[in-house]
C-alpha cells in the first residue's frame, strides 16, 4: 500500500516543530523582540500562495474574484516581508558590545 | 518553468534558511547574519514560485507592481517606526499575516483548480479541512491582533473588558466553528465558508478584549504562535514545504515565548487567556494600609548625591521608561556615573514592558552595550552587594510581596530582589499601584527614596545634578 503524501508533509511539519522548539530555546532573551519580528517576516512566505492565486487569472480577465484576493494578499504579505526583515535589521544593528563605544 | 520536484527542493532550501535565521538569534553577534539567511530564504521562495507557475503574462506585471507597493509601505514603516512603538508594530504585522492567510484561503476556495485542489464545489476533503483550519486560525489572528494593536497603541483602553457569560460565549462560538467546518466538508457550501470566517473574526476579538495591558507580552507571543499555525494550515493546503516548515517554526516559537512569559509572571496560560487579572483583587485591607504608611520622597539632587557616593548601581527599567521615552536620558546618566568609576549594570525582568525583550531593544537603541544588560536570574544575587538600585518605570516586578505574602495575587512570581540593595531609588509618577492592583511594599521601606516625577524629566534632572 502506498503512503499518502499527506503523511510526508505531516512528518515534515512535526519534525519542524521539534526543530523550532530547540532553536527557539537557544535564542538569547535579549533578542526576543527581534525574534518576534523575524518570525513575522518569515511567516509571510504565505505570499507564495498569494502569488499562485494572483497568477491564476486567465489572460482575458486578470482580475477575477479569486485573483483579487490573491493580489490583496500579496500587498499584505509584502508589507510584512519588507517591514519585518528591515525592522529586524534595524534592531539588530543597535545591539553593540562595550568595545564599540569607547571611541 | 521548473518541475514540481525541483520547486519542492528549493522550498526545502528556503525552509532551512529560515531555520538558520532563527538559529542566528542565539547571540547578537550572529544575529545579523541570521537575518540575511532569512531574506535569502524569502527571495528563493518567491522566485521559485514565479518559475514554477511559468505564467509570464500581464498578470505577472501586476504581481510585481503589487509586490513593490507592499514592499514600499513595509520599508517605510520599518524605517519610520520609533523603537518604543515596537509592540504595536509587531501586533500590527501579526494581523497582516492573519489576513493574508485568510485571503489566500478564500482565493483557494473560490478557484481550487489553480491550486490543484479539485474543482469548485468538489474540493478534496483533506484540502478543505486544512483550508478551513487555516482560515479560522488566520481570522482569529487577524482580529485578535487588531485588538492587541489598539490596546497597545492606547486607542483602546488597556483595561480588561469582561462581561457575564463571556467564556461561555467563546466556548459556544469555538464549538460552532468546528460544527460549521464539519458541514462545510459535507456540503462545500460557500455560505458556510464565509460564516466560518466571520465567526472566527468575532472569536479573535472576544479572546483579546478581556486581557489587560501588562499581560500583553503573553498575548503578543500567543498571536505570534497563531500566525504560524495559520501559515502551516495554508501550507498543507498548498502542499508547500517552505510554508509548512515556517508555520511550524513560528508556531512553536510563539508558544515557547508565551510559556516563558507566563512563567515569569507565575501565571498559568489559561488564566491569562481567561483574562480580567487585577479586576478582582481590590481587597480593602491593602487599600487601608496605603493611607497610613509614611513614604520618603526625594528630589533629583538627593538621588544624584546617593548615586555619586555609590560604588555600584543597578538600573531596573520597566514599561514606564518606555512610555516616558527615558532610555536616552538614562544612558546619559549612566555615562556620567561611569566617569566617576561607578559600576553600572541593568537588570531586566522577562515581563518588563509590553513584549518579550522590549527593554533590551530600547536600551540597545540608546547605545547601551548588551553585555551590561542582565536577565533576572543572572543578576538577582548582585542586588545584595550593590549600593543603589535605580528603579525606573518598573513596579510589580520588584514587589517583595511576591516572596512573602502567599495571599498576594502575584505570590510566587519571580521578582528582582531590589530591596536587598543598600538604597533604592524609585522613579514613579505617583504612589498608585501597578498593573496587578496591589501596593508595593518597597515604597515604604526605610532605604527607599521615592522620586515622584516623569521618568525622563527626573533622569534629566539627575544628570544635571551629577555635574
Amino acid at each position: 500500500m502506498e503512503i499518502d503524501p499527506f503523511i510526508f508533509r505531516l512528518s515534515i511539519f512535526i519534525l519542524s516543530i521539534f526543530i523550532g522548539y530547540y532553536v527557539v530555546w537557544s535564542v538569547t532573551p535579549s533578542l526576543h523582540t527581534p525574534l518576534m519580528s523575524v518570525t513575522n517576516a518569515i511567516s509571510s512566505v504565505i505570499i507564495v500562495g498569494a502569488i499562485i492565486a494572483a497568477l491564476a487569472g486567465s489572460s482575458e480577465s486578470i482580475f477575477n474574484t479569486s485573483s483579487i484576493f490573491g493580489f490583496i494578499a500579496i500587498i499584505l504579505a509584502a508589507i510584512n516581508i519588507f517591514g519585518g526583515f528591515l525592522v529586524t535589521q534595524r534592531m539588530l544593528q543597535m545591539y553593540k558590545k562595550k568595545k564599540d563605544k569607547k571611541k | 518553468m521548473i518541475s514540481a520536484n525541483l520547486a519542492a527542493i528549493f522550498y526545502l532550501v528556503s525552509g532551512i534558511l529560515f531555520i538558520l535565521a532563527l538559529r542566528g538569534l542565539s547571540s547578537p553577534d550572529t544575529s545579523r547574519q541570521g537575518n540575511y539567511f532569512g531574506i535569502a530564504g524569502m527571495i528563493i521562495a518567491i522566485v521559485v514560485t514565479f518559475l514554477s507557475i511559468g505564467n509570464f503574462s500581464t498578470s505577472l506585471v501586476y504581481v510585481i507592481i503589487f509586490l513593490i507597493i507592499g514592499g514600499a509601505i513595509g520599508a517605510f514603516i520599518a524605517f519610520k517606526i520609533p523603537m518604543t512603538a515596537m509592540p504595536e508594530l509587531v501586533a500590527g504585522f501579526h494581523s497582516l499575516v492573519g489576513l493574508a492567510a485568510v485571503f489566500v484561503a478564500i482565493a483557494a476556495f473560490l478557484n481550487p483548480a489553480a491550486f490543484n485542489l479539485g474543482n469548485v464545489g468538489d474540493i478534496k476533503l483533506a484540502s478543505l479541512i486544512e483550508m478551513s483550519i487555516g482560515v479560522a486560525v488566520g481570522a482569529i489572528t487577524f482580529s485578535g491582533s487588531i485588538i492587541a494593536f489598539l490596546k497597545l497603541r492606547g486607542i483602546m483602553s488597556g483595561a480588561p473588558i469582561t462581561f457575564n457569560g463571556q467564556h461561555f460565549l467563546n466556548l459556544v462560538l469555538g464549538i460552532g466553528i468546528f460544527v460549521l467546518i464539519f458541514y462545510l466538508c459535507k456540503t462545500q457550501s460557500t455560505n458556510i465558508f464565509w460564516t466560518v470566517i466571520i465567526i472566527s473574526f468575532l472569536v479573535g476579538v472576544l479572546l483579546i478584549i478581556p486581557i489587560g495591558g501588562a499581560d500583553m507580552p503573553v498575548v503578543i507571543s500567543m498571536l505570534n504562535s497563531y500566525s504560524g499555525w495559520a501559515a502551516a494550515g495554508i501550507g498543507f493546503t498548498l502542499e508547500n514545504t517552505a510554508l509548512i516548515i515556517t508555520g511550524a517554526l513560528v508556531g512553536s516559537s510563539g508558544a515557547i515565548l508565551s510559556y516563558i512569559m507566563c512563567k515569569a509572571m507565575n501565571r498559568s496560560f489559561v488564566s491569562v487567556i481567561l483574562g480580567g487579572f487585577g479586576a478582582d483583587n481590590s481587597t480593602d485591607d491593602k487599600k487601608e494600609k496605603k493611607d497610613q504608611k509614611p513614604v520618603k520622597s526625594g528630589n533629583a539632587e538627593d538621588a544624584a548625591f546617593l548615586m555619586k557616593n555609590a560604588s555600584s548601581v543597578i538600573i531596573v527599567p520597566g514599561y514606564g521608561m518606555a512610555v516616558a521615552q527615558a532610555q536616552h536620558a538614562l544612558r546619559e546618566m549612566v555615562d556620567k556615573l561611569k566617569k566617576n568609576d561607578i559600576k553600572v549594570t541593568y537588570a531586566i525582568h522577562p515581563v518588563a514592558g509590553r513584549m518579550p525583550g522590549h527593554m533590551n531593544v530600547l536600551l540597545a537603541e540608546a547605545n547601551v552595550p548588551y553585555d551590561e544588560v542582565f536577565e533576572l536570574e543572572d543578576i538577582n544575587n548582585d542586588f545584595a552587594n550593590s549600593d543603589v538600585a535605580f528603579v525606573i518605570g518598573a513596579n510589580d516586578v520588584t514587589n517583595p510581596v511576591a516572596k512573602t505574602d502567599p495571599k498576594s495575587p502575584i505570590f510566587g512570581m519571580p521578582v528582582l530582589d531590589v530591596e536587598k540593595c543598600k538604597s533604592v531609588l524609585f522613579v514613579k509618577r505617583s504612589l498608585s499601584p501597578g498593573y496587578a492592583g496591589i501596593d508595593n511594599e518597597l515604597f515604604y521601606k526605610d532605604n527607599t527614596l521615592m522620586l515622584f516625577a516623569d521618568a525622563k524629566k527626573m533622569t534629566e534632572d539627575i544628570v544635571k545634578n551629577l555635574d
